[in-house]
C-alpha cells in the first residue's frame, strides 16, 4: 500500500536520509526504529508529503504523493508526535475541520466523527474542548483526527509519548483494530517494547540509513550469537529447568509478567478520563 | 463547506470565543482614543485659555490699558502678579509664558512709534520651553496690543503732547536729517498736535483708560470659522483618536494573528494542516481572509463606539469610509502574514513586531497628528501605510470627503498588502 524507493534528503551538505526504502502492505503494523537523529521524522515527513525528497518516491498504492493538493495525500492519516489540536475547539469540530480538509462533507462527515470519536473512546465527549481533557484524551483525539477521513495508510510518530497505561493500552487497542480492517501502519517509537507488542516487520534506521529490516524473529537471528527467546504461559518448574541444563541451554532471563502487566491487573484496563 | 471556508470559520470561531481577550483587545483602543480624543479638545467648540501671567512694572495709564486688553482677551486666562512668582510658576509648568512689562514702557514707547531711531522698551516674554508653541501667540497678541494701547497714548493730549513736543526737539535740533524731511516730519507732528487739540476740546468723549484718542486700530478683523466636513458640523477630536488607536490596536490583533501562527507551528498543528491535501496557497490564504475579517469586524466594533458613545460621525461618503476600513483590513492581515514568515520563535517574534507597529502607528500619526512633524519628517511619512489609513479615515469622518478621496489611501494600503504578502509567500520557510 505505502512504498517508499531509494529515499534521499540533505539539509546543506548534511544527508538526513540516504537511501531509505521501505513498504507497508494492507493489514500490517510496520515499525520505524532508530535513536534519535537517525531520520525517522525526515523519514515520515517524506512519506506524507511535508517534505520533497531530493531523489526517490513515495506512492500510495501505486501514485506518487505528488504537490500539496495531490489526491494521494487523500489516503494517509498523519498522527504527529505533537499533540496537534485546537485546544478551544470542541472533539467534534476539530474532527469536522480535519475531515473537511481531507475532502469529507455532509452526512458522510458526520458519520465520520462520529466513527473515529467511537473508536478512541471520546464519544461521550464529541463537544468538549480538548483543553479540557486530560493528556491521554487529547492522544486519543490526535489519533482520531487522522482517521476522520478513512486513510488506507496511517503514519504515526511516537503516539503514546506521555500517556498512562490505561490510555496506551486503549491506544494500541485501536491500531490493532485498524490493522484488522486492513489498514496499513507506519509505526515511530523509542519504545522497543511498544513495537515488539504491535509490529508485523521492523524496519531500523541510523545515519540516514536502513540498517535492519524484517520480521521481530528475523532481526533476532541476525543477532551473533544463538539466543533465543521462549515466552511461556503457565508455572516454569524446576524439572523444566533442569531439562533445559541438562540439553546445555542456560537461562539468562527469568522474569514473570512485565511491570506494565502487573500494573494493568492491578489498576484495570478502564481508561481513566 | 470546503477547506478555504473551514480554514476561515475556525480562525474566527476561535477568535470572537475567548471573550475575555475581546474584551480586552476592545476596551483598550476605545479608553485611550476617548484620552487622547478628550486631550484634543473633544467635540466642544469652546476654546482652551492659555495660561498667562503679566508684571506690570511699570503701572503707567499705558501699561494698564495693555493688561486690560489682554485679560479681555478669549485665548489668554490672564493673571498678574510679581516677577518672582511669575518666574516660579513659568518654571513650574503653571502658567505657560510671563509678560513683563518693562519700567517706562507708556514714556518711552510713544516716542518710539515716531522715532525709529529712539531708545525702544524692552517687553519681556518667558517661556516654557516645553510649550514653545506658546511664544508665538503671546508675541502675536502683544503686537497687537501693545500697538493699539501705545498709538493711542501717542494721540492722547494728556500723555501725547509731551511727547510731541519732545520729539519737535529732537527734530529740530538734528543735523543728520535732510532739511526736506525734516520739515515733513515737523509739519507730521503738527497734523498730531491738531488731533490731539480737538480731542482735548470739552466735547470730545473720553476713552478707555481716560485717554481719548482712539490711537492706531488693527486695519482688518478675523472672522473664525471651522471648516469641518459639513457646515453644521464642528471639528471632533475623537476623530482623529479613534482613527489613530484603532489603526494601532488592530495592527496590534495583526501580530496576534502572524505570533498564532508561529505557535501553530510549534504545537504541530501547522505540520497536520500542511499534511492535508491543500494548496499552500489556500492555507496562507486562508489566514489572509480570516485574518482581514476579524481585523475589520474589531475596527468597525471600535468605530461603532466612536460613534455611539463619542459623536464620531461618518460626515463624508459611508462606502469610502467602509473602503478603508477594508483595505485595512487587509493591511492588518498581510502584515501578520509577514510577521509569521519572518519571525523565528514566536517570543522573540512578538518583541520584534511590537516595536515595528508602534513605529509605525508614531510615523503614521495615530500619536500625535503628522502636521507636527516637521517638514522632512511630513515627506517621509507618505510612504507609511498607516498614514494613508488614518488621513483616509480621517478625510470619512469629519473632513466629509467624497469617495474620490479614499481611493488613493485604499490603493495604496492594498499596494503595501499585496507587496507583504508577496515577501511573505516567498521567504515564508515550508518545511520543518
Amino acid at each position: 500500500m505505502l512504498s517508499a524507493s531509494g529515499l534521499w534528503k540533505s539539509y546543506g551538505a548534511i544527508p538526513a536520509v540516504a537511501g531509505v526504502s521501505l513498504e507497508v502492505r494492507a493489514g500490517e503494523i510496520v515499525g520505524l526504529l532508530g535513536p534519535n537523529g537517525a531520520g525517522k521524522s525526515t523519514t515520515v515527513s517524506m512519506l506524507c508529503g511535508l517534505a520533497a525528497p531530493d531523489r526517490g518516491e513515495v506512492t500510495i498504492a501505486g501514485d506518487p504523493i505528488g504537490g500539496d493538493a495531490g489526491a494521494a495525500k487523500r489516503r494517509i492519516g498523519l498522527v504527529t508526535q505533537e499533540i496537534a489540536l485546537y485546544e478551544n475547539l470542541g472533539a467534534a469540530r476539530n474532527l469536522e475541520l480535519f475531515g473537511t480538509l481531507y475532502g469529507v462533507s455532509g452526512p458522510a462527515l458526520a458519520e465520520r466523527v462520529a466513527a473515529a470519536l467511537a473508536l478512541v473512546g471520546l464519544a461521550d465527549r464529541a463537544h468538549s474542548k480538548p483543553s479540557t481533557f486530560s493528556g491521554g484524551m487529547k492522544r486519543r483525539l490526535n489519533i482520531a483526527c487522522a482517521l476522520v477521513h478513512d486513510p488506507d495508510v496511517v503514519l504515526l510518530d511516537e503516539p503514546t509519548a506521555g500517556v498512562d497505561p490505561q490510555s496506551r493500552n486503549a491506544i494500541f487497542e485501536n491500531l490493532e483494530t485498524l490493522r484488522s480492517r486492513g489498514k496499513a501502519l507506519l509505526y515511530t517509537t523509542h519504545y522497543m517494547e511498544e513495537a515488539e507488542r504491535l509490529c508485523d516487520r521492523i524496519v531500523i534506521l541510523d545515519h540516514g540509513r536502513t540498517i535492519a529490516s524484517g520480521t521481530q524473529a528475523e532481526l533476532r537471528r541476525a543477532l551473533p550469537g544463538s539466543v533465543e527467546r521462549l515466552e511461556v504461559e503457565g508455572a516454569v518448574d524446576a524439572e523444566l529447568l533442569a531439562l533445559l541444563a541438562a540439553r546445555g541451554l542456560t537461562v539468562r532471563d527469568r522474569s514473570g509478567a512485565s511491570l506494565e502487566d502487573v500494573f494493568l491487573h492491578l489498576t484495570g484496563r478502564q481508561l481513566r478520563d | 463547506m470546503g477547506p478555504l471556508a473551514a480554514l476561515v470559520r475556525t480562525d474566527v470561531v476561535l477568535y470572537f470565543s475567548n471573550k475575555r481577550a475581546l474584551a480586552i483587545t476592545l476596551a483598550a483602543p476605545i479608553l485611550i482614543a476617548a484620552f487622547f480624543g478628550a486631550a484634543l479638545g473633544g467635540p466642544s467648540t469652546k476654546v482652551t485659555r492659555i495660561p498667562v501671567a503679566v508684571v506690570d512694572r511699570d503701572a503707567s495709564p499705558v501699561s494698564r490699558a495693555i493688561v486690560a486688553a489682554m485679560k479681555s482677551d478669549a485665548s489668554f486666562e490672564l493673571r498678574e502678579m510679581a516677577e518672582p512668582e511669575a518666574t516660579r510658576l513659568v518654571r513650574e509648568g503653571k502658567v505657560r509664558a510671563a509678560v513683563i512689562l518693562p519700567q517706562g514702557l507708556g514714556e518711552e514707547a510713544p516716542k518710539a512709534i515716531f522715532n525709529p531711531t529712539a531708545k525702544k522698551p524692552q517687553i519681556g516674554v518667558l517661556y516654557d520651553p516645553s510649550q514653545s508653541i506658546t511664544l508665538a501667540l503671546v508675541r502675536g497678541l502683544l503686537a497687537q496690543y501693545v500697538m493699539k494701547e501705545v498709538s493711542r497714548a501717542a494721540f492722547d493730549p494728556a500723555t501725547g503732547a509731551r511727547t510731541v513736543a519732545a520729539l519737535r526737539g529732537d527734530i529740530a535740533a538734528s543735523a543728520g536729517i535732510d532739511p526736506g524731511r525734516r520739515a515733513d516730519l515737523l509739519a507730521l507732528l503738527d497734523s498730531v498736535a491738531r488731533v490731539q487739540a480737538r480731542d482735548a476740546s470739552p466735547g470730545a468723549a473720553p476713552t478707555r483708560g481716560g485717554m481719548r484718542a482712539p490711537g492706531l486700530a488693527m486695519p482688518f478683523e478675523t472672522r473664525d470659522t471651522q471648516v469641518a466636513g459639513s457646515r453644521d458640523r464642528q471639528y471632533n477630536g475623537y476623530s482623529h483618536s479613534f482613527a489613530g488607536m484603532g489603526v494601532q490596536f488592530v495592527l496590534f490583533m495583526g501580530i496576534e494573528m502572524g505570533v498564532g501562527l508561529l505557535l501553530m507551528r510549534r504545537m504541530g498543528l501547522w505540520k497536520r494542516l500542511r499534511a492535508a491535501p491543500v494548496s499552500r496557497r489556500l492555507l496562507l490564504g486562508s489566514r489572509v481572509v480570516s485574518g482581514t475579517v476579524i481585523a475589520a469586524a474589531l475596527f468597525s466594533a471600535i468605530y461603532a463606539a466612536a460613534i455611539v458613545f463619542f459623536g464620531v460621525r461618518v460626515d463624508g461618503s459611508a462606502i469610502g469610509f467602509a473602503a478603508i476600513l477594508l483595505a485595512f483590513a487587509v493591511l492588518t492581515s498581510t502584515f501578520g502574514l509577514l510577521i509569521a514568515a519572518l519571525g523565528k520563535t514566536p517570543e522573540a517574534t512578538r518583541g520584534l513586531a511590537v516595536l515595528a507597529t508602534l513605529l509605525l502607528v508614531m510615523l503614521g500619526g495615530a500619536w500625535i497628528p503628522t502636521f507636527i512633524f516637521p517638514e522632512w519628517l511630513q515627506t517621509v511619512t507618505l510612504v507609511v501605510p498607516t498614514r494613508w489609513a488614518i488621513d483616509g479615515l480621517e478625510a470619512m469622518t469629519w473632513r466629509g470627503q467624497g469617495l474620490q478621496a479614499a481611493w488613493v489611501p485604499v490603493a495604496e494600503m492594498l499596494a503595501i498588502s499585496a507587496l507583504f504578502a508577496a515577501i511573505s509567500v516567498r521567504i515564508f520557510a515550508w518545511e520543518e
